[in-house]
């Protein structure tokens, strides 16, 4: 199918004696917000380092945009890292920087010939966009744990990427600003035209902002379908009992 | 004994296959440094920015030590002259000893309790926070951009630190000597130029560059290699000082086998 983003094929991986990915099959269409979720250390993170060249497989395929991860030199991947945007489960903001160096660090070093009011330009759009115009000259230690989600998002949109990758993006944090960050997501889909996978095991997170969720057990997906064909009629106990421990808790 | 359960046992033990696994990753690291050094593109702002973290920050902390081991190093040396009739040495004695062996052993030894550790847990803390993984998805080198940039920093600050270490140390040995043994700034510094030659100021610029090196690049290794979260970071700092000490003093014994060989020719 032309419209898929990424495709996914019998992927494995290993550390050691311990088989964290055991044939994973995925697909991500264009402008698919796809919910991935799994206990932890089910290897959620582990798929979505391997999409960006953090990982390698040991066996099977991960085409992104058309091109197979493992097989690029590291040109190919440096060309294909800036059109996927990382979002990070604890916002790695580098925490010697200030917001603005921060947001400035990947775009100076690639794109070429921006004058510094342009660059000023775009980083004040991105925090606009993410509603943290006044952060600009603020440190990631003087944010909140909201504040550093957004700013993380906004350093990944300054590239303007094809495909957003989340992890966890809603870990950690309180209800209210869970429910921005959700909201945040489907923003960034509709004004940046991008694919998402947002990999978490909040399941309100995954209703805000997933068209499709995949649930990962044992090293493969076993169920993916929207919401209600995931969680309506699960058969597996374990997704049922995801579904419960959510909703019942909660 | 199964052949699966055999091919998981070390070949010598587990102590020597991880100082040798890591004698190799270490080696590796070296060898990448070198290779991406020279190619573009060029950290220049962050390369001045860790010359002043490393060099300026460090000026007061070296200016006192500096100072002091000027003076104590005087007033030890003073009685055993004296009894031989020999205070006048004094100033030659101090500037060989300064110049050769104290100036750079010293400020090895605060930069690498200063600066390697500072360096081993800021690339740690980077590596746990996967703020080095967030570099890489953005398509940005940050062994370039963290590893080489200190590197450099480190080898090339390390010299001129050593430079004015001598000169602190020098000047508090002055004072110490013009105190007691009347002798004025112009006496005192035509000995000590008259007692130090080429081969020891050679000797000295070589040594420093070799700890700076040394600093840099084993705070860069250890704070790049850390892993099991805060308990690493803190683990990498302290290594970093303990392993930039150690073959500090090994670097200082080897050059110096070399130096007293090229000097007995």
């Amino acid at each position: 199918m032309e419209d898929k983003v990424v495709e996914i094929k019998g992927l494995k991986k290993a550390f050691g004696d311990l088989k964290v990915l055991q044939g994973v099959d995925l697909d991500l269409h264009k402008r698919e917000n796809l919910v991935v979720l799994g206990k932890s250390g089910s290897g959620k993170s582990v798929l979505i380092k391997i999409m960006v060249g953090l990982l390698r497989q040991d066996a099977g395929m991960m085409k992104v945009l058309g091109q197979e991860v493992s097989t690029l030199n590291t040109k190919a991947l440096n060309a294909l890292r800036l059109k996927i945007g990382f979002s990070f489960q604890n916002s790695a903001l580098y925490d010697s920087m200030t917001v603005r160096e921060n947001m400035e660090f990947p775009l100076v070093r690639n794109v070429k010939n921006l004058t510094r009011g342009e660059i000023t330009h775009k980083i004040e759009e991105l925090l606009d966009s993410v509603g943290l115009p006044q952060s600009i000259n603020q440190m990631p230690s003087e944010l909140s744990g909201g504040q550093k989600k957004r700013i993380g998002v906004a350093r990944t949109l300054i590239l303007n990427p094809e495909i957003m990758l989340y992890d966890e993006p809603t870990a950690g944090l309180d209800p209210i600003t869970c429910s921005e960050i959700n909201n945040l997501i489907n923003e960034v889909r509709e004004r940046y035209n991008t694919s998402s996978i947002v990999i978490t095991h909040d399941l309100t997170c995954a209703k805000d902002t997933g068209d499709r969720m995949a649930v990962l057990l044992d090293g493969q997906f076993k169920s993916i379908g929207s919401f209600d064909e995931v969680f309506t009629n699960a058969d597996d106990q374990r997704v049922k009992s995801f579904y419960d421990y959510n909703f019942i808790q909660s | 004994m199964s052949e699966e359960e055999d091919d998981k046992k070390p070949f010598l033990s587990k102590k020597f296959d991880k100082f040798f696994t890591g004698l190799a990753n270490a080696w590796s690291f070296v060898r990448r440094f070198f290779s991406e050094v020279f190619l573009p593109p060029y950290e220049f702002k962050e390369i001045i920015h860790q010359c002043y973290r490393i060099g300026v920050e460090s000026l007061p902390l070296i200016s006192l030590t500096g100072f002091i081991v000027g003076i104590v190093f005087t007033n030890q040396s003073r009685p055993s002259l004296t009894e031989f009739g020999a205070a006048s040495w004094l100033p030659s004695l101090i500037s060989i000893a300064v110049v050769r062996a104290m100036g750079p052993l010293v400020t090895a030894l605060i930069a690498a309790g200063k600066v390697g550790s500072s360096i081993g847990a800021e690339i740690g803390s980077m590596k746990v926070t996967e703020q080095i993984d967030a570099m890489e998805v953005s398509a940005t080198n940050p062994f370039k951009f963290l590893v080489v940039s200190r590197v450099l920093a480190t080898t090339l600050m390390i010299p001129l630190l050593v430079m004015y270490t001598d000169f602190v140390a020098l000047m508090g040995s002055f004072l110490s000597v013009n105190a007691n043994e009347k002798v004025s700034m112009s006496t005192f510094f035509v000995q000590v130029f008259e007692s130090i030659t080429f081969l020891d100021i050679f000797s000295s610029v070589l040594k420093s560059i070799l700890f700076g090196f040394t600093i840099g690049i084993v705070g860069c290794y250890k704070g790049y290699n850390s892993n099991k979260g805060t308990e690493g970071v803190g683990q990498a700092a302290n290594s970093a000082v303990v392993i930039s000490m150690f073959l500090i003093f090994i670097e200082e014994l080897l050059v110096l086998q070399v130096v007293n060989a090229i000097r007995g020719m």
